[in-house]
């Protein structure tokens, strides 16, 4: 799977969480998931054990805090998958 | 390295007190599940306007008393499990969102049990089930709920 597959399939499941919509019309791997995307923070565990979920992969509870931007989940997730 | 509570070190360490308190026994704990009761005082202040005349326990205070048992006593369980007394007196868990529906009403000085079972706990969240019943064993309230651990 190539980064811009593992980018929309992030971008799909952070859909639901997101309050601010127009923002997901320009996502890129710059765009901060809290602060651009406007996802509660309380919210952050749920979408990294969605993560788990779609991509069948095991995310370390310490690498929750390391996921800043959209950029930040793809790299994670895509470490993971080898 | 944390440790084992017992339920009543448990319901010790619950931060909410009166008028506020919505659990006045923990039957049974483990990592998996919580069961908690509490019964509803007849003279408790909110009957008054909820509703004059026809005192019923407000939606919100069945879900506060859920939360209680299932997300905040759950949680301090599982967080001793976890961290030492030290870093445990420095989290308070936090009410984070909730997915609930109401199958009936509970009246002045009815008992309520709710049973909570632990879906997810991980980076100081949990998500929880839970159910909340009568005596007689009719369900008046169940959902999801879910809170975490911040700096106090």
């Amino acid at each position: 799977m190539n980064q811009a597959e593992v980018q929309e399939r992030v971008v799909k499941i952070l859909t639901p969480w997101v309050k601010n919509e127009a923002a997901l019309k320009s996502v890129s791997a710059e765009t901060n998931i809290l602060d651009d995307l406007k996802v509660n923070s309380a919210r952050l565990v749920d979408v990294v054990i969605a993560f788990e979920d779609e991509f069948d992969i095991e995310i370390e509870d310490e690498d929750v805090d390391s996921v800043n931007t959209v950029g930040d989940a793809v790299g994670l997730i895509s470490s993971k998958l080898g | 390295m944390g440790r084992d509570l017992s339920p009543a070190e448990t319901l010790a360490l619950v931060p909410q007190q009166e008028p506020f308190r919505f659990i006045e026994t923990i039957d049974e704990l483990d990592r998996e599940h919580i069961v908690a009761s509490y019964r509803f005082p007849e003279d408790a202040d909110f009957y008054r306007g909820h509703f004059p005349g026809n005192p019923i326990t407000p939606g919100v205070i069945l879900v506060e008393a859920m939360a209680q048992a299932g997300v905040v006593a759950q949680g301090i369980y599982l967080y001793a499990l976890k961290f030492d007394a030290g870093e445990l007196e420095k989290i308070v868990t936090v009410f984070t969102d909730a997915s609930v529906e109401f199958t009936g009403t509970v009246k002045p000085g009815q008992r309520v049990t709710t049973t909570g079972r632990v879906k997810f706990f991980r980076h100081k969240k949990l998500r929880a089930e839970v159910e909340m019943k009568l005596d007689d064993g009719k369900v008046v309230c169940s959902g999801e709920l879910a809170g975490m651990g911040v700096p106090r």
